[in-house]
């Protein structure tokens, strides 16, 4: 069956926003309705999702990507009929599971094994079906001598395996995801990652909301980018998510100041621009191509040991390293443009956003001129050296490694049931 | 789908429509059935967690009836000698506040049950309904506990039911619909507004007073007591304790008035109800 499973045609949603507090108290509108005079703000709107059409067709598993605030979420909300939209129409057929969140109903004082019923209930499970899969999701989720505790007692990694095993067993012909495998440690990132290619391939239809690249570029075969609510971008998920990183930059990986009379400087330097750019041949920087670093600025002082030096420092605030760059060691440095290019290799830094402090001096001693945090970049994850393991890798640094194996083989023991 | 999951052959999958919010009655019924399951499941979580959290669990439920009954016997039959219908004391009173609780009670669970369950109104879908509706119907289980001490107190006392009996489930579920309705509008009004919740121990302090649970609704003269029947509670309780002891004045004017007054009560409160429903999950 080809036909479209999910239709939606111009859907909209307009959210009132304005200076009126969160929660209104009664006690306020009264008193404001006795005051003929009071003034009224005239309520600003925004339409945080705008003119959205698209269709899905059955068996397909799309991506939806952008921004945060691009309206991604809104619109799953939309379509899992948590909020009415305010024009616009959408049709669905089959049943819907909504996975906008870990542990949806999750009651603390109840033992896991009434959260699963109780969870599985919301979810939309009947409890018949509950009953029939109880074994596989206790299973699933590996908490079988706790099943019987209640849940404040479990660890936060037990709780969501838990909730996550519910949920993978909905068995709805439409299925929302929204982010949801963005939690958890690694190994549960994986198996995630494993039911929902399961459940794709049984033909189910997915809609699945993410800020992994990795992982939406190898789940879905379509993708759609939202920007600022509406459809900036619809097809291929390889194009859409190029087409998002390529205009996902934060704005501050290029700097530029044409200007010398507004640029940054002193009597001895004025900058020019400093871009991080993605080698020749990429479109966008990840942890497989390295980081091209140029900076072009004037010197203004004759005859000096120049150097200029870059700070790089993740978004943790850690300090990942320093690297200096001799410019004149022999105290024969020009008045006029300098234009320095570095690279940083691949296969060093770990995916995550970086910023760069630049500084200028003299005789590798002095400072002549500095610049903290001048440029933001983001370095994109790939599952290079790890599989089909779509998560962000810990620690500061993604060097590849070398590695060999060699195997022998071993005369058979006299007792197999010594087993690993 | 394989063959093992299917419970029922499907022909053909249920189609969902979404739409803005349009007319105004949306009120739909048999999704409310579908979703009868759940309404259950929200029920027993509700009791299951009300007791887990209680050290004297289930005793609770007689406790509270049982206590405001000797305080009320103590100070308004005793000492200021209020007219009881010619019931023994503590069944009159008893026999009016197990219902009056269970009102009470669904109020207070009811008017914040959207705020408390906004986790899951803002991820899965369900027809919001079902939440005050479980709430007021998780008060029934009290309720029948609460009865467990009833029966020793008229056999203790010789009261005697008679044919009036056959009434009372119909005040009882009069109860049920009032509680509802009242439920709705609160519930309602709280997700929006949040310092209802505030307001309503006030109110119910209030309403007690003015229903016939620490007095008998016979001080009211006979020419007004239909104007005492706006009031809803005085006819559920006056009926209530009329079905079950005999005593007192059969149905009226007054429960006449009351019983209207529930249904309006009832059907403008799932009016409101629905016609926030859209915008809850925006706001809570």
């Amino acid at each position: 069956m080809t036909d479209a499973v999910i239709r939606v045609e111009g859907i909209g949603k307009r959210y009132r926003v304005g200076q009126r507090e969160r929660y209104r108290a009664l006690r306020d509108v009264l008193a404001g309705a006795f005051r003929r005079n009071g003034k009224r703000t005239p309520a600003d709107f925004i339409w945080a999702v705008r003119d959205v059409s698209f269709e899905v067709k059955q068996g397909e598993v799309v991506g939806l990507i952008g921004r945060n605030g691009a309206g991604k979420s809104t619109l799953l909300k939309l379509l899992a009929r948590i909020t009415r939209p305010t024009v616009g129409r959408a049709e669905l057929h089959g049943r819907i599971g909504s996975l906008l969140e870990v542990g949806t109903g999750f009651h603390p004082e109840l033992t896991g094994r009434e959260n699963i019923f109780l969870s599985g209930a919301i979810l939309g499970m009947s409890q018949a079906e509950i009953r029939r899969k109880f074994d596989e999701i206790v299973a699933f989720s590996e908490v079988e001598r706790f099943i019987d505790t209640p849940l404040k007692h479990y660890s936060s990694g037990m709780g969501m395996r838990l909730a996550f095993a519910v949920a993978a067993h909905l068995e709805p012909e439409i299925l929302l995801v929204d982010e949801v495998l963005s939690v958890g440690d690694a190994a549960f990132q994986k198996k995630c990652l494993g039911k929902m290619g399961q459940v794709s391939s049984e033909g189910r239809t997915i809609l699945f909301v993410s800020h992994n690249m990795a992982a939406v570029k190898t789940l879905c075969r379509k993708a759609i980018l939202m920007r600022d609510g509406v459809v900036a971008a619809s097809g291929a998920v390889g194009n859409v998510v190029d087409h998002y990183l390529l205009g996902a930059a934060p704005g501050a990986s290029v700097k530029e100041w044409p200007d010398p009379s507004t640029a940054p400087g002193n009597e001895s330097i004025r900058m020019s621009y400093i871009r991080i750019i993605p080698p020749e041949g990429h479109a966008t920087i990840t942890i497989d191509t390295g980081v091209l670093i140029e900076i072009g600025f004037d010197n203004l002082r004759e005859d000096i040991n120049l150097d200029c030096t870059v700070y790089l420092t993740s978004s943790d605030g850690v300090l990942i390293f320093e690297s200096g760059y001799i410019i004149s060691s022999d105290a024969d440095s020009r008045s006029g443009s300098y234009h320095l290019t570095g690279r940083i290799p691949e296969h060093l830094l770990n995916a995550g956003r970086y910023s760069l402090n630049v500084i200028f001096g003299k005789d590798q001693q002095y400072v002549l001129f500095r610049m903290d945090d001048v440029v933001f970049f983001e370095v994109e994850n790939t599952s290079t050296g790890r599989g089909l393991n779509m998560s962000v890798a810990p620690g500061i640094i993604r060097p590849m490694l070398s590695w060999r194996h060699s195997f022998e083989e071993k005369c058979s023991l006299v007792n197999p049931k010594i087993a690993v | 789908m394989n063959a093992a999951n299917t419970t029922a052959v499907v022909t053909e999958p249920p189609v969902l429509r979404i739409a803005p919010p349009h007319g105004w009655w949306e009120v739909d019924f048999h999704e409310l059935w579908q979703f009868r399951e759940l309404i259950y499941f929200f029920v027993w979580r509700d009791i299951k967690v009300r007791y887990k959290q209680t050290t004297i669990g289930a005793a609770w439920a007689i406790l509270q009836p049982a206590l405001a009954m000797i305080v009320f016997a103590l100070f308004f039959g005793k000492l200021a000698h209020m007219p009881t219908e010619g019931l023994p004391i503590l069944v009159f009173y008893y026999s009016g506040l197990l219902p009056w609780m269970y009102f009470s009670n669904s109020l207070t669970n009811a008017t914040s049950t959207i705020v408390q369950n906004q986790n899951i109104i803002t991820k899965v879908y369900f027809p919001r309904l079902a939440l005050p509706i479980s709430a007021v119907l998780s008060g029934l289980l009290d309720f029948a506990i609460g009865c467990l001490l009833l029966v020793p107190l008229m056999v203790v006392y010789r009261v005697r039911p008679g044919l009036p009996l056959l009434l009372l489930p119909v005040f009882l579920l009069l109860t049920v619909l009032m509680a509802a309705g009242a439920g709705l509008w609160l519930s309602a009004m709280n997700a929006i507004y949040r310092d209802v919740r505030y307001v309503v121990p006030f109110l119910v302090q209030f309403w007690l007073f003015a229903s016939p649970v620490a007095y008998a609704s016979s001080i009211v003269p006979a020419k007004y007591r239909w104007l005492y029947g706006l009031n809803p509670m005085a006819g559920i309780i006056e009926g209530f304790r009329w079905s079950l002891t005999g005593r007192g004045d059969p149905p009226g004017p007054m429960i006449i008035v009351s019983v209207a007054v529930v249904l309006v009560v009832l059907a403008s409160g799932l009016f409101y109800f629905q016609k926030m429903e859209s915008t809850v999950a925006d706001v809570v």
